[in-house]
């Protein structure tokens, strides 16, 4: 990797002020994407300002029907999270299979959703639970927040502090695996409040998306049933050597019954 | 299990935990990386991004001033000191008797490019880091050209030629067997079933990267390599002699702890040449250690065939007839073993277990800009077996014969040992019946009818294949492997030394970097001589200590190298008789030997083999003329035939025919490998073979794109096999002893990952027959099934 300068902050306010007016300092969370990439030599950050001491950062809140997650918990602590377990189950399930062991480790849910790779599997539980994630200038709505492949609504300074998840009635996601790196080639997350159902899908896309038609079916009836006829676009979807557009479009679908039928 | 019963739990026969793995489970392995010398620099190569391309202008003045590079070496330097480029070991005769092309490999690139990852210049400096900065500061004039990106577009019309001088990219067409007679035995066949398949491109990945340490003492004129390789010696002769033309005995080569071959680390390698000349032309120590990603460009890769065939049977069932036409892929150059993988190993194979009469092959080797293809373990034997196993399923579909049944129709009978095959091999024993008989008993064959029915209720479907082998191993009997074009014997040497206090030393020319040799020859070597495992040392992979070594690929380990181990044990043992025979004042011809022990038979009189060793060193009154001080003896064993281990694997799936994923719902292996010295070790050995079988079938594609560019060039891309896609196998062994070495053994190395595909895409194939889907190429991805799926017609698989 190329040189750069390190900086460890304790507080948020430090990390910020040390990301200020330098367009080429990168903030480090999990690194589980910029780690590789500097290794890589296919990024040269002039300073790496790791988030990993900052305090404000960290931890895993239930409050009544919502439940907060610091931007700086790692995947394990989700998924061995016994406030996540008992309020949104899915998203538990969720965090405990993203990547291996190590990287449920060092990876945390900010860096996931910041980063915004196109096969992460947050997105889709963002979009899903129609979450809110806050920063240290705002809060933005899940349905703002994904902009394109590896861009995001945050500005530049801008970092996630915590992001709040109202709890579903029902929840559940499916990922199919990419073959290689086991990202997800597609992922489904489908969640029931009320008479309302979301379905957020990652994997699919340049960017994790909503299925709003899907979401109106399910809304009238959340039953795999309800989508046997339900026949999804394949222009948009994602097209490489291990899946096709019409592969991925059906494995939406079918995932989606698979998830509504997991749901609780 | 037929193993000889062990005398001692650490004899032959005993499943006796491995004496290395010590070191390995607690990282104190000493791999080529793990070793630093005095003053070392750190090697980076400047490799292609371009497929196809002309060199122009090679700029090095601003990576010279890089802080920190001492040096730059581009195609320039390598032609001004007159290297050698790298040489091919095995000469292929073509039709006619054309010689096969052999374009030359130089070390960095001359004048051309001719493939991503072809190397072009190497940066040498103090750190690995300002290597890496020195060759990003070279900047190279590229004229790129159209690029031949696989194996099936270099023979077409018009396609670029990857070198100027081999005419339509061929470096081979080339035949075995009958034509004639097998053109006439499918034109009057009762039944022809036709097949056509692709063997795909495969990447090693041995766990360690390739790495090389060069280092050269002015003061002695020596030169010492370290390199992460499967056979020291031969790297040794082939740098000296062909290469930097360096007399081999100012060269030692040292192989230490390797993390794994699969073939990939038998080859000459650039990198080790380049090193070892570059540590004298710098007066300091150069280290080389790929990265992952270099490993994905740089290593040779491995099958890559491209196959049509025709199976002629009788009304009956009985195979009349084989035809086979294949592609095979070279790639850009041609490594070290590359021209016999689809001829030698490949071919002699297709009579498989079975009695075929007349067997036809023809098989064309063609360039392209691609990394090199050469061994990958089973090499030749895999596409074989893979060839026979899914044209033979394909017949008993077609003929509505019980695939199981098929096959038992056509083996060779167990009376009929010895058995020449219409393909140049002579089988010397085996039993096929009875490992076919196990195998479906063991698997419960016949309650598979109702395990698909419960998987049915499951949404699933069901299917199960059969997988019949056969390998040759033990490679290789010289005379056999020279008349068809090897450019050396392949035998193997051993040196057996007892030290003056009764410990043994024994220094093979075989190399272990995953066998556990240290543990199996030392069962042997404590069994023959009755010598307790601790007290003796397993040396191997350096050419400092050894007298030779051919090293270990081709499942040989044991029947070559464990054969010499015993040659040179009989020398000890007799030369122990005589050395008895004085010490007890007795008739030579009246001194036995049993259990380290040597007797005058009919006598109480007994001199245990430790208190020989310590009077051949300290010896009183030995006669001059007729007994030698020591106790050391060496020998050189040269095969007199392969060894050909069988089995029968038969593998069941489930398929989610939703998503097309396929599971190994069991997997079971039954092998024949001749007598067997660590059973353990030898289950992990097929373990291990039938998870990278498993990973062709199913997982592992080596892609280009049309221009070249390697797509699968990460684990981001390139899957491998992980441990949930592996089931708990059920193994058994059957025992027909090698006829031809003093073990009986067979080797078991390839095994696993020669057997295991065609049983796995048969079972995918039998679970999707029902829906009319009578083709799939490996790996049988869960897209590529679901594609099948949709794009099979059910109505004609009614039929």
């Amino acid at each position: 990797m190329y040189d750069f300068a390190y900086h460890n902050p304790k507080t948020l306010a430090d990390a910020v002020k040390l990301l200020a007016g330098d367009s080429e300092a990168k903030a480090l969370a999990g690194g589980q994407t910029l780690i590789p990439t500097l290794k890589m030599r296919l990024a040269q950050p002039s300073k790496l300002v790791d988030l990993g001491g900052v305090a404000e950062l960290k931890g895993i809140k239930l409050a009544g029907k919502v439940l907060t997650i610091g931007a700086g918990t790692t995947h394990a602590e989700v998924a061995g999270s016994a406030d996540v377990q008992k309020s949104i189950p899915a998203l538990a399930h969720l965090a405990g299979d993203i990547g291996d062991v190590q990287v449920r480790h060092r990876g945390t849910i900010g860096g996931s959703i910041a980063n915004a790779d196109p096969a992460a599997d947050y997105p889709a539980a963002i979009l899903a639970l129609n979450a809110t994630i806050k920063t240290n200038k705002r809060e933005i709505k899940a349905d703002d927040f994904f902009k394109g492949m590896f861009t995001t609504a945050l500005g530049e300074g801008e970092l996630i502090v915590s992001v709040s998840f109202p709890v579903p009635d029902k929840a559940a996601y499916v990922k199919f695996p990419q073959p290689a790196s086991r990202f997800a080639l597609v992922g489904v997350f489908v969640a029931l409040t009320g008479k309302t159902a979301r379905v957020g899908v990652t994997g699919a896309g340049p960017h994790a998306f909503r299925l709003p038609g899907m979401e109106e079916t399910l809304s009238k009836s959340f039953t795999p049933a309800a989508l046997d006829k339900f026949s999804i676009e394949t222009q948009h979807m994602n097209e490489d050597m291990h899946a096709s557009r019409t592969y991925r479009a059906h494995l939406v679908k079918i995932l989606a019954q698979r998830a509504v039928t997991a749901a609780e | 299990m037929n193993a000889p019963t062990p005398v001692l739990n650490t004899g032959i026969g005993a499943p006796l935990a491995r004496l290395e793995d010590g070191r390995f489970l607690t990282g104190s392995g000493h791999y080529t990386d793990d070793i630093n010398r005095p003053g070392q620099l750190h090697a980076q190569l400047l490799r292609s991004p371009h497929a196809h391309a002309k060199l122009g202008k090679i700029d090095i003045a601003a990576a010279l001033k890089i802080p920190g590079v001492v040096a730059i070496f581009t195609g320039a330097d390598v032609e001004a000191d007159k290297l050698g480029g790298l040489p091919c070991g095995w000469g292929v005769t073509g039709k006619g008797g054309a010689a096969m092309k052999e374009p030359p490999h130089p070390l960095l690139a001359i004048g051309k490019v001719r493939h991503v990852g072809d190397p072009i210049a190497m940066v040498i400096a103090e750190t690995k880091n300002a290597a890496k900065d020195g060759a990003e500061a070279i900047s190279v004039d590229y004229q790129e050209l159209p690029a031949v990106a696989s194996t099936t577009s270099a023979l077409k019309k018009g396609a670029a030629l990857v070198h100027d001088d081999v005419p339509g990219n061929l470096c081979y067409d080339w035949e075995l067997g009958d034509k004639a007679a097998v053109d006439a035995a499918i034109g009057k066949a009762a039944h022809v079933t036709k097949l056509s398949l692709v063997n795909q491109r495969l990447v090693p990945n041995a766990i360690e990267p390739r790495a090389a340490l060069g280092e050269y003492e002015a003061a002695t004129d020596q030169y010492t390599l370290y390199t992460s390789s499967q056979n020291p010696h031969v790297i040794r002769l082939l740098m000296c002699a062909f290469v930097l033309h360096i007399p081999e005995n100012k060269v030692r080569v040292v192989a230490p702890d390797v993390g794994g071959g699969f073939g990939s680390k038998i080859f000459h390698y650039a990198e080790e040449a380049l090193v070892t000349w570059a540590s004298k032309k710098v007066g300091r120590p150069v280290k080389w250690t790929a990265e992952r990603s270099e490993s994905f460009v740089s290593d040779a890769q491995g099958r890559d065939h491209v196959t049509e065939a025709s199976l002629a049977l009788d009304k009956d069932g009985h195979f009349l007839a084989l035809k086979v036409h294949t592609v095979a892929g070279m790639g850009a150059y041609l490594s070290t073993f590359s021209t016999c993988v689809p001829t030698y190993l490949y071919a002699l194979l297709l009579a498989g277990q079975y009695t075929t009469p007349a067997i036809y092959c023809e098989v064309k080797a063609v360039f392209s800009n691609t990394v090199a293809v050469d061994a990958y373990r089973g090499a030749g034997r895999p596409e074989a077996t893979y060839l026979l196993e899914r044209i033979i399923e394909q017949a008993a579909r077609e003929m509505k014969i019980d695939p199981t049944e098929l096959r038992r129709r056509n083996l060779v009978p167990a009376n009929k040992f010895p058995y020449q095959t219409p393909v140049v091999v002579a089988y010397d024993t085996g039993n096929y019946q009875a490992h076919l008989d196990k195998a479906i008993e063991l698997s419960d064959y016949k309650g598979f009818a109702k395990r698909r029915e419960d998987s049915k209720k499951k949404g699933k479907l069901r299917g199960v294949g059969i997988s019949c082998y056969i390998e040759a191993c033990g490679i290789a009997p010289s005379a056999v492997v020279g008349s068809v074009g090897a450019r050396a014997g392949l035998f193997e040497a051993a040196e057996v030394r007892f030290d003056p206090t009764g410990t043994v030393t024994v220094f093979t020319g075989s190399h272990s970097h995953g066998q556990g040799h240290e543990t199996t020859f030392a069962q042997v070597v404590s069994t023959k001589l009755g010598v307790p495992i601790e007290n003796i040392t397993i040396v191997h992979g350096d050419t400092g200590r050894i007298p030779f070594g051919m090293g270990t690929y081709g499942s040989r380990s044991i029947a070559v190298g464990g054969t010499a181990i015993v040659k040179a044990m009989d020398k000890l043992v007799a030369k122990g008789r005589k050395i008895a025979a004085h010490m007890l004042e007795a008739a030579e011809g009246d001194v036995v030997f049993e259990n380290g022990q040597f007797k005058v038979a009919g006598t109480d009189k007994v001199k245990s083999i430790g208190e020989i060793a310590f009077s051949a060193y300290v010896p009183h009154n030995y006669p001059h003329a007729t007994l030698e001080p020591g106790f050391d003896e060496s020998a050189f064993y040269d095969p007199t035939n392969f060894t050909f281990p069988s089995g029968t694997y038969i593998c069941e799936v489930e398929v989610d025919p939703e998503t097309g994923v396929v599971e190994i719902a069991s997997f079971t292996a039954v092998d024949d490998f001749g007598n067997i010295i660590n059973p353990m070790i030898v289950e992990g050995q097929v373990e291990g073979g039938i998870a990278q079988g498993i990973g062709q079938a199913l997982i592992e594609n080596c892609v280009y794109d049309d221009e070249g560019q390697l797509v699968t060039g990460s684990y981001m891309d390139y899957g491998m096999p992980r441990a949930d896609h592996i089931p708990n196998y059920k193994f058994a062994f059957t025992n027909t002893p090698c006829t031809h070495n003093p073990l009986g053994v067979k080797g078991c190395g390839e095994a696993g990952a020669i057997g295991s595909p065609p049983a796995v895409i048969n079972a995918v194939l039998d679970a999707l027959a029902p829906l009319g889907v009578t083709n799939i190429d490996m790996p049988a991805t869960p897209s590529r099934v679901w594609a099948a799926i949709q794009s099979a017609h059910p109505a004609k698989a009614a039929e």
